[in-house]
């Protein structure tokens, strides 16, 4: 017998026996059975090893001041929303500094996403623009905060970014010229589609939803 | 094989050739039964056992001849590519043909430097570094991942076109084999208040993506994934880290995930508010519709292929679903009128794309052929006329309607739902 035949010889003894101990061990494991789901491990059924530690203690605690730093989401209630004000007269300006190009002079204009829309919608709505789509006022904050300008993401100053939202409000008619925003004002701001939103009813089985 | 390649239509030509040369009875002779073959032969390129191949390498390349590619929509910061589906076998998506939804194009995050931090609602806030993550138990699981707007591009009567590839019309689907730590794990490590139900997640991308997530399904089988198909999640896919939500619309697996909050309500962010809503015809707009339902697609035959002669054909198809197993796969030749099981690929696993086929004898006349997944859950894939029924017309996101594909008397395979309208 050549070298060669002998280490076929052992990967076909090592390949059976592996099977076996997996075949005796947990028939769960093999892919395509009709138990569980078929993949279904003890990690990924949420259940840790038996030996697991309560807390393994890896990463790093992180600080309140780390906290702050990444935790910028604004909630509908208003959390998370930092001190700051600003009018519709001042984000006309902001606007036509750093909004204007993607979203052309009245808003409508794109060429990126078209930020007013204020006719009602029966059946469906033809456009879904702020005023006619968004149900939370909020949401401007949290995503001009995060994500506009778009060639300069996150680089508004909170007053830049109330006053915008102000100045985008007005235009689709939910905000008075001189109304001043801020962590108080911004959350109270009545967005017309709200009610419109209902949770997800599908729930599998032969229904279609 | 790849309709491009041109092979259907040229042995088509041929065969139109051949017959013609017997019916105008010009095959008379032994010696033009020989010259006929000898015209079948196959192109003799290089003699592969006369010359010495290549030697190893340190990074494995497709064959010369082999070009799949993604399907890119537009370059901008958001955009989408997506998944030749006709072009591959099996259920594994391979990584760098995994479709691309992008809404601030895609970072380039040194895993060294990633971190993730878990916070809100929790009694250890907590900073993990790559290394950190990988020091957990390790789960490796196979799951679709597909954004809802897959199918969009042919919603309504008026958009309903004839030329499209089952790429253009579902490749913002793929399958991964994906690895990493149980997010349950994690969450267990820095111990959720009570009172919390909800999280959310948040990309380090430049769009900041940021989706709410119901801690039931955190707490289930959500993953922090950092391997895709053996090696690291590529960047187009979340490296170094996302968030795999099993069976969800894509969106709301976030990709390069660096904070999840821990809360008691849903933030109510842009993608979750404004956009992956579903205008119904009540004139309500549905939220949070996660699940992805049962869906399938015939990627055999299907445009631009044509079938160059009547006689055995397999059709083959990709189904999934959300909501756990596919059980079946139903066929039809016959424009919905009948339909048959296919025949399916194990594995079948939980919201995994699985594999189907069946073999089919095409009389050669004019047909429109279909498939319909089923789900361990009882639901079948709709016609589109039922999805409108229960929706509306105008509902983008979410169609996952029967696909169906016409297959002309001349071979010709067009997109065919607008047959069945």
């Amino acid at each position: 017998m050549s070298r060669f035949d002998g280490a076929r010889l052992t990967c076909v003894t090592f390949v059976v026996v592996a099977v076996c101990a997996v075949a005796a061990c947990d028939p769960g494991v093999s892919a395509g059975n009709a138990e569980g789901d078929g993949q279904a491990d003890a990690v990924s059924s949420g259940q840790l090893p038996a030996n697991a530690p309560s807390l393994f203690g890896f990463g790093s605690p992180a600080s309140a001041a780390r906290v702050a730093l990444w935790d910028i989401d604004v909630r509908p209630d208003g959390e998370g929303l930092p001190s700051g004000t600003g009018t519709a007269a001042a984000g006309k300006q902001v606007y036509e500094m750093y909004c204007i190009a993607c979203h052309g002079p009245t808003g409508n204009e794109g060429p990126n996403d078209r930020l007013v829309g204020m006719e009602p919608w029966g059946d469906w709505p033809g456009t879904r623009g702020i005023g006619n789509y968004w149900p939370y006022a909020t949401t401007l904050f949290d995503y001009i905060r995060k994500a506009m300008p778009q060639n300069a993401p996150g680089s508004l100053t909170a007053d830049q970014t109330y006053a915008v939202i102000a100045y985008i409000l007005s235009l689709n008619g939910l905000l008075s010229a001189d109304a001043v925003l801020d962590a108080t004002t911004l959350p109270a701001v009545e967005m017309p589609m709200r009610d419109r939103f209902v949770p997800d009813d599908r729930v599998g089985g032969p229904s279609i939803r | 094989m790849s309709p491009k390649e041109g092979s259907g239509l040229s042995r088509r030509a041929w065969l139109a050739t051949t017959s013609g040369v017997i019916a105008a009875g010009l095959l008379k002779t032994q010696a033009d039964a020989v010259s006929l073959v000898a015209q079948e032969a196959p192109v003799v390129g290089q003699d592969h056992t006369k010359v010495p191949g290549r030697f190893v390498s340190e990074l494995g390349q497709r064959a010369p001849g082999e070009r799949p590619r993604r399907l890119p929509r537009t370059q901008a910061l958001s955009s989408s590519s997506r998944t030749p589906l006709q072009d591959l076998h099996g259920i594994i998506t391979p990584a760098d043909l995994h479709f691309e939804r992008h809404h601030g194009g895609v970072p380039n995050i040194i895993a060294e430097e990633h971190e993730l931090m878990v916070h809100g609602m929790v009694d250890r806030p907590t900073v993990f570094r790559m290394a950190d993550l990988k020091r957990y138990p390790q789960s490796s699981r196979i799951h679709f991942v597909e954004c809802s707007g897959n199918g969009g591009g042919v919603y309504n009567r008026d958009r309903m076109p004839t030329d499209v590839t089952p790429q253009a019309l579902d490749g913002l689907l793929s399958t991964s084999e994906w690895s990493g730590v149980m997010l349950s794990t994690i969450l267990r490590e820095v111990g959720v208040r009570p009172g919390a139900s909800w999280l959310l997640a948040e990309g380090g991308d430049s769009a900041v993506m940021s989706r709410s997530v119901p801690l039931d399904k955190a707490m289930d089988d959500a993953m922090l994934a950092y391997g895709q198909n053996g090696e690291a999640i590529r960047p187009e896919q979340g490296y170094p880290v996302r968030l795999l939500l099993p069976g969800w619309e894509g969106n709301a697996n976030v990709k390069w995930l660096r904070r999840i909050e821990v809360t008691d309500q849903p933030t109510m962010t842009r993608e979750e508010t404004s956009r992956y809503t579903d205008p119904l015809k009540d004139g309500t707009a549905r939220q949070f519709s996660f699940v992805m339902d049962a869906k399938s697609i015939i990627t055999f035959p299907s445009y631009p292929y044509v079938l160059p002669e009547p006689g055995w054909w397999e059709i083959k198809g990709l189904a999934w679903t959300g909501r756990g197993r596919i059980t079946r796969v139903d066929i039809s030749t016959d424009r919905g009128v009948t339909w048959v099981p296919a025949e399916l690929q194990v594995p079948i696993l939980s919201k995994a794309t699985v594999r189907f086929r069946h073999l089919w004898e095409w009389d050669g006349r004019e047909t429109v052929i279909l498939s319909r997944a089923v789900d361990e859950t009882g639901y079948v894939q709709p016609t589109i006329q039922q999805l409108w029924e229960a929706r509306g017309e105008r509902t983008n996101y979410h169609q996952n309607h029967q696909r169906a594909w016409r297959i002309g008397a001349d071979g010709v395979v067009t997109f065919g739902l607008g047959e069945l309208l």
